[in-house]
């Protein structure tokens, strides 16, 4: 698709924004990302292609995102780790009254306290992106990842 | 090497309240039970009649270590087959899903019929008269090895021993009776995944019976009233030790003495935004908010909330075990119901709310274990017996039951 080139830069700040609010661990901003109405999935491969509904993390508005976060500062328990992004392949597949849909790809590598790396989860962002007092958000985001299988559990968002 | 050799292993006396840190560590140990436990008289959870809806369906699956295929044949019946082509011991499935007529070898196209018998061999006649099968060679005793099975409400179990009692049987009438409540109606799969646990598969065996870690290591049990330790609830237990229940209601008990101070999940009250996923609609006829069921060796049953799944555990070597979630909801769900379930299952799974620090827990203990192997756990809660509990979760007679199981199974 044929997209204006200044769009196309704004929408890739927003995705670098997005990835360096993980990986810097200011979580606490991720909701904002999205708007009020915001949808977050993250589903496996298997299941998005078979049309399966079931998610690993399913946030249907921006409470149920700051839920996410809260939930893994005050109560869950895990081992430290943190996360590095990296994405490309940014490709705007359309646009409509509902937004601008847009596919890229991604690869988290997470490192645990003891320096164990891995490749923890890569795949797909599908988006539709909105405008919002001057800004792009998520209306929705489904985070794509290529493997069933993840490995102990999945804490901070992908 | 063998004045290195470890002395088969042994347990010290007749106490199932201790056990020794070997058994999660030993590569022996682990070998036995794939023989004696998986392949042992135990009914092995396969897969869901509602993953196999029509003839020629199929599914590769576990037992233990071991590749399983489960098909629907023409007559509708169900069959479980050991998935290693009689020939040369190739998978012959090695896709996860699928339909066929056959199922063929691709090494050398050795092929079966849905039931395992072995139907055309290739070039079994030779080429040009030269080569191909002997004249005595019996396509008869050349199948696929085939499982028992049972089906019980949807569940499909395979066994490899013909000691294995019937599934009624084995599980008893009341542990029968908690699947019953749970799968009232035909089911409809919402979804996968899986979870690699870096741990013996047997913690997580342990910790789905531990009713005593509930409100103290998930810190969202406590917080929205899932399971709290005053709240009334049991658990139950087959004659046998080897299954049992844990469930808990939203009716208070009464009250009930907890130190919050000492309690870590009582300590940091929080609320959430939007409670929406913790709403409950009561669709089983009780108050139950939770209900944990196992089905020995490697079956959990799961209704948290309306959060309904099962879950199946594959071993993956002394220290990894694999963790696959079948998301489940009724055929007949309406859109708000179904709407509801995918809310509630964030509680559970890999990135559950209320279950991903059992990823984290086993990994503990297998990380503690290797220390000294001949050194013991101690598991003394509600013991030192395996004696249902009424009204307190706070038990681990559960535990003790899965370890005579597994005695029992390896006769150690």
């Amino acid at each position: 698709m044929n997209t204006d080139q200044s769009l196309r830069l704004r929408i890739e700040d927003l995705f670098t924004d997005y990835v360096h609010t993980i990986d810097d661990d200011r979580l606490e901003e991720w909701p904002d990302y999205f708007t009020d109405a915001g949808r977050y999935r993250i589903i496996t491969r298997e299941n998005h292609e078979r049309g399966l509904p079931a998610a690993l993390i399913y946030c249907d508005g921006k409470g149920m995102l700051r839920d996410r976060i809260s939930a893994m500062r005050k109560a869950n328990v895990f081992d430290p780790q943190t996360y590095c992004h990296t994405g490309g392949a940014v490709q705007v597949v359309g646009a409509d009254d509902d937004g601008i849909q847009v596919r890229s790809n991604f690869t988290v590598i997470r490192t645990l306290s003891d320096g164990a790396m891995s490749t923890f989860a890569c795949g797909r962002y599908l988006d539709r992106i909105t405008e919002e007092d001057g800004a792009l958000k998520f209306a929705e985001r489904t985070v794509v990842i290529d493997s069933r299988r993840v490995d102990t559990l999945l804490v901070i968002p992908l | 090497m063998s004045g290195n050799q470890a002395p088969e292993f042994t347990w010290p006396d007749d106490d199932i309240s201790r056990v020794p840190y070997q058994v999660y560590t030993d590569a022996d140990i682990y070998a036995r039970e794939q023989a004696q436990i998986f392949q042992g008289p135990t009914w092995n959870f396969l897969c869901l009649e509602a993953e196999l809806p029509n003839p020629g369906d199929y599914k590769t699956t576990f037992v233990g270590e071991a590749s399983i295929i489960v098909t629907r044949d023409d007559d509708g019946a169900i069959n479980g087959l050991l998935n290693r082509c009689a020939h040369k011991g190739a998978l012959v499935c090695y896709k996860p899903c699928g339909n066929t007529r056959h199922l063929t070898c691709v090494y050398h196209n050795w092929s079966y019929d849905l039931d395992g018998n072995l139907a055309a061999v290739a070039f079994s006649k030779g080429v040009g008269g030269q080569g191909g099968l002997p004249d005595d060679f019996e396509t008869a005793g050349h199948g696929l090895q085939r499982l028992r099975i049972e089906t019980y409400r949807g569940l499909i179990f395979g066994t490899f021993s013909d000691a294995t009692p019937a599934f009624a049987d084995y599980m008893g009438p009341k542990l029968l009776a908690s699947i019953d409540r749970v799968l009232i109606k035909p089911l409809k799969v919402l979804g996968y995944h899986s979870q690699m646990l870096p741990n013996n598969w047997k913690l997580y065996a342990e910790n789905t019976r531990d009713s005593y870690h509930a409100s103290l290591l998930h810190v969202f049990h406590n917080t929205f009233g899932i399971v709290r330790p005053n709240m009334r609830g049991g658990v139950q237990i087959a004659d046998s030790g080897w299954h049992h229940r844990s469930y808990a209601e939203r009716v208070p008990a009464g009250d009930v003495e907890i130190d919050k101070e000492k309690v870590r999940s009582l300590k940091n009250q929080y609320s959430l935004d939007d409670v929406s996923l913790m709403e409950h609609v009561e669709e089983l006829g009780d108050t139950v908010t939770n209900s944990i069921q196992t089905v020995f060796p490697s079956l959990v049953i799961q209704q948290i909330l309306n959060a309904l799944a099962v879950r199946q555990l594959v071993p993956r070597g002394p220290d990894r075990s694999e963790l696959f979630w079948t998301i489940l909801g009724f055929e007949d769900d309406d859109d708000a119901l179904l709407e509801l379930r995918l809310k509630v299952n964030n509680l559970v799974g890999p990135a559950g709310f209320v279950s991903m620090e059992d990823g984290l827990a086993g990994g503990l203990v297998q990380r503690g274990a290797v220390a000294d192997p001949a050194a013991r756990t101690v598991m003394p809660m509600g013991g030192p017996g395996i004696e249902p509990s009424v009204g307190s979760r706070v038990t681990e007679a559960a535990v003790r039951g899965f370890w005579k199981g597994w005695r029992e199974c390896m006769g150690i």
